[in-house]
């Protein structure tokens, strides 16, 4: 374990940001490299634990940068893993959001919007795939989650209360 | 379908810190589902093709796509206050909880049964990524080629990786 420097990490997490186009996974590996290879702050198994108690907690997936932060120096490791995260945000997205709310229906921004809506929409469905093969291991998994989907499109219900369902389905064994 | 200014709600600075806080703190293993709901079905601040929309944008820039849409939203809104009143809802409280089930996961994580409902849980989780996807693909136009493109995109990174 080598002594942590918390300005480099916080440097190379807000480099990290700006080239962090298509969400937060895509700089999973970069990190995983900085902070387990590179740097030896956390072991490998140490880092997957960090990242599913992320996917599992409320809040953005990307909070996973928050906990390695508070792991490896408490409340300043936290801040020097999480205030990057705000940069890009509060720099380009702001601008972006600007122009787009100024200028509506530009043509550059229909462009996009016409274009890149059915690839969002294909790479998200991806992700969905990509997760679903990675969570469940057998054919009950699989038949929850179909379950899930065929009843958040026909029930009004509170979705909660199907997570719910699936902690105790979880603990039953089931999945 | 453009948007249009005609009829967009009021939203208070307070109303988008409130939303924002609540869509985060529902947002078990991803935020898009929630988002959608929060946006779109409870409060109609937003229209599906305005969501889809600022979704794409938000997929564009680096970060967070879900982050992006919530600066944006914010922005849409309040302005400047808007922004920061949403982004201080959406990032705030995860923050403190992400952190403390960090505290309990290293005095509890070792038990079988935390990690057998946090296995059911995700299996939940993506059901509800999945039924969100398919809803906002209503939004495509009712023409071979946008989902083509939409199908292509899918098979490259899913299935093809």
């Amino acid at each position: 374990m080598e002594r942590l420097d918390l300005s480099a990490l916080f440097l190379h997490f807000l480099l990290l940001w700006f080239v962090a186009i298509g969400g937060p996974s895509t700089i999973l590996p970069d990190i995983h490299r900085y902070v387990v290879e590179v740097h030896h702050l956390l072991t490998s198994q140490q880092f997957a634990e960090i990242y599913t108690l992320a996917q599992v907690a409320p809040g953005p997936n990307a909070m996973y940068v928050t906990l390695i932060g508070w792991h490896l120096a408490g409340w300043a490791g936290a801040a020097a893993t999480t205030l990057p995260l705000l940069v890009p945000a509060s720099t380009l997205t702001l601008l972006v959001g600007h122009l787009n709310e100024r200028y509506p229906n530009a043509p550059i921004g229909r462009a996009i919007r016409r274009g890149l809506t059915p690839i969002t929409i294909g790479l998200m469905f991806a992700s969905g795939w990509i997760l679903m093969r990675a969570v469940n291991r057998d054919w009950r998994g699989y038949l929850i989650t179909l379950l899930t989907i065929a009843l958040v499109l026909r029930k009004p219900w509170n979705p909660l209360w199907l997570l719910a369902a699936g902690a105790l389905a979880g603990t039953l064994g089931l999945v | 379908m453009e948007q249009t200014n005609s009829h967009r709600p009021q939203v208070s600075a307070f109303a988008l810190f409130l939303t924002f806080s609540r869509i985060t703190l529902s947002g078990f293993g991803g935020l898009m589902f929630w988002a959608r709901r929060g946006l779109v079905e409870r409060q109609r601040w937003l229209t599906e093709q305005e969501f889809m929309d600022l979704l794409v944008l938000g997929q564009l820039l680096p970060g967070p796509n879900v982050l992006n849409l919530t600066v944006m939203v914010g922005y849409r809104f309040g302005g400047w206050t808007g922004a920061a009143a949403a982004v201080a809802g959406f990032l705030g409280c995860p923050c403190l909880v992400v952190i403390g089930m960090g505290v309990l996961y290293q005095q509890y994580g070792a038990l079988p049964h935390v990690q057998q409902a946090l296995a059911g849980m995700s299996t939940v989780a993506v059901g509800l990524l999945l039924a969100t996807v398919i809803k906002l693909a209503t939004v495509l136009p009712r023409h071979w080629r946008p989902w083509l493109f939409g199908v292509l995109a899918f098979v490259g990174v899913g299935v093809l990786r």
